[in-house]
């Protein structure tokens, strides 16, 4: 019964001795088109193919936007408190641990300040790969503060919001991250400074029902997943199919609440354009 | 309809009344034994009612009989002009406002509305405002702005309404335009969580120099029965999610996310309409007067201070 037994030399390597080919080397998009990462990452993380906008995270909208991926952040090493103990099948803070050890990040959201095409700029990024980009005290004291600084510094703001909403665990506080958001963006608005909101893949909840929806300019990437109300609990409530495109960057600009798409591979050139005709 | 812990309450009171019935048919004394009854039914409501767990008092916010906004305003005024519209869309029967008065002040008075039969919930959409409800808030308020009349919002919703319609209007949006110009008006805005304060669709019209807390609403960013699908993935922890989201208005007001409690009658604000809405009536007149002293770029600049100052971090 040897015909099921390969004989060729080479081929007997054991499991543990197998080369395979390093995980993180090729992407493939949903649509199925393959692209090797190196080039990914040329084309600001867009597949060449099919236009598909991966998911990415501050680090990368950093390193497109930020000259040269330079840049100062800001409130560095803040990190979530456990205000209220909170407790369902984890404790909070061991949550919070995993996620910064998955991720390398403090918390949900990095701010900096740095030059974009030559022009100062203050962004804020969100990170959905920390518990689902949820907006607790630290999101929200970093953005405020962010705004604060681009108030104070006159440097326009970009706020790129990612997020599934509230952070649960800070219940009521975080809610109020809401609130205490929009009430500074009165003051950058009072200062005259340019607000850039922009909606990327997902921007859902409290995300939506504040900041991201507020910007002078509120602009996404294609294909976003936008809205107030997640998918999934729309379905539940009318108890039907949604329709095709529902909730996405180019269904909410149809519905008259984004000023423009913009494909990320043109974000800079074009977030660089519209600063410059605001300054002429 | 009474509640699980409000039954034992509602067989003492039967008990006594049978009594009082047989006593007054029979003509036998029974005042000795009724007294000490009577006791005993006050006994068992303060034991009961001053240990409610928070999930208990989820329950009370949400009493088929509990006083909603308009019960309070009709209480308070002696006449009430209501208002209706966004001006854009429609009106949005989940959301009510317009000119009221606490004592010979006209205020204005804006709140999510809940039925009380299952035609008025269907109306109301059980105070689930839908983006038009928010957009008519806020030109009310702007309204009473420009008439310099105090806000008094009163809150009481499950949600902002989660449908097809709501997202193509901007539900978003509509929640977050209410936040940021509520900061910027220059009259007093008082707010009142009167039963649910359920997540944006509360803060909608929450943001107040002053935001109260009736003694057994609950105000959190999720609702316990959602909290609890997210978290444990089934709707059975409600009753530990209420507890993990620390809802109460003692909680609210530990964290200082609230300025103040308005006192409700021994048993809930459902047992005595009146001494609910004069316990309230009291609590907005003393902070009416307090606020009506101040300029309007202080109330702004303070409003804005008091929300910026929330948030636990290191």
């Amino acid at each position: 019964m040897a015909w099921f037994k390969r004989q060729d030399k080479g081929i007997q390597t054991p499991t543990t001795e197998k080369k395979e080919t390093p995980d993180g080397l090729w992407y493939k998009s949903p649509s199925g088109s393959i692209i090797h990462m190196r080039e990914l990452k040329h084309n600001c993380y867009v597949c060449p193919d099919d236009d598909y906008h991966v998911k990415i995270g501050s680090k990368e909208y950093f390193e497109i936007l930020f000259d040269e991926n330079k840049f100062t952040e800001l409130d560095k090493d803040m990190e979530s408190a456990d205000p209220l103990k909170f407790v369902d099948t984890k404790k909070y803070p061991d949550r919070i641990v995993a996620s910064q050890k998955k991720t390398g990040l403090k918390d949900a959201v990095r701010t900096a300040y740095g030059k974009m095409n030559g022009l100062n700029i203050v962004i804020g990024s969100m990170d959905f790969d920390f518990i689902g980009g949820s907006m607790g005290s630290v999101v929200g004291e970093k953005i405020a503060r962010a705004i604060d600084f681009a108030r104070e510094k006159k440097y326009p703001f970009l706020m790129i919001s990612k997020s599934g909403g509230a952070r649960m665990m800070e219940a009521g506080i975080s809610l109020m991250q809401l609130a205490k958001i929009s009430g500074k963006l009165n003051l950058l608005e009072q200062a005259k400074v340019p607000f850039i909101s922009l909606l990327t893949d997902p921007t859902t909840g409290g995300v939506t029902a504040s900041f991201a929806m507020l910007g002078d300019f509120n602009i996404a990437e294609p294909g976003a997943l936008i809205g107030f109300a997640g998918p999934r609990v729309i379905r539940e409530t009318i108890g039907k199919d949604l329709p095709k495109g529902f909730q996405s960057a180019e269904f909410v600009k149809e519905h008259g609440f984004l000023d423009f798409i913009v494909d990320r591979r043109q974000m800079k050139a074009k977030l660089t354009s519209l600063l410059k005709m605001l300054e002429q | 309809m009474l509640l699980e812990f409000e039954i034992p309450i509602a067989e003492l009171e039967k008990k006594l009344a049978d009594m009082k019935q047989l006593a007054q048919d029979s003509d036998v004394d029974v005042s000795e034994a009724a007294k000490k009854l009577e006791s005993k039914i006050l006994k068992l409501k303060k034991e009961t009612f001053t240990n409610l767990t928070r999930w208990q008092r989820v329950q009370l916010s949400r009493h088929p009989d509990r006083p909603y906004t308009l019960d309070y305003i009709y209480e308070f005024s002696n006449e009430f002009i209501e208002l209706h519209g966004d001006r854009a869309v429609k009106d949005d029967r989940a959301m009510v406002g317009g000119f009221g008065d606490i004592d010979g002040q006209t205020v204005m008075f804006i709140g999510q509305q809940k039925g009380r039969n299952t035609k008025q919930r269907q109306e109301r959409n059980f105070g689930m405002a839908n983006p038009d409800g928010y957009r008519k808030a806020l030109r009310l308020m702007k309204m009473a702005e420009k008439f310099n009349k105090p806000i008094i919002t009163m809150i009481d919703t499950p949600g902002a309404f989660p449908g097809i319609e709501a997202e193509e209007r901007g539900q978003g949006e509509a929640i977050a335009r209410n936040l940021k110009e509520m900061f910027m008006l220059k009259v007093p805005v008082i707010c009142v969580i009167i039963g649910e304060g359920a997540s944006g669709g509360a803060l909608g019209i929450a943001v107040g120099d002053r935001v109260l807390m009736m003694e057994n609403a609950w105000y959190s960013v999720i609702s316990p029965e959602n909290c609890s699908t997210i978290l444990w993935r089934t709707w059975d922890y409600k009753e530990q999610a209420a507890e993990a989201l620390k809802l109460t208005a003692t909680d609210m007001l530990e964290q200082k996310l609230i300025d103040g409690i308005i006192k409700e009658p021994l048993g809930g604000a459902h047992t005595n309409l009146k001494e609910s809405a004069e316990e309230m009536k009291k609590e907005l007149k003393r902070h009416l007067k307090d606020l009506l002293k101040q300029s309007p770029e202080k109330r702004i600049s303070d409003r804005i201070e008091k929300f910026a100052s929330m948030g636990v971090y290191k």
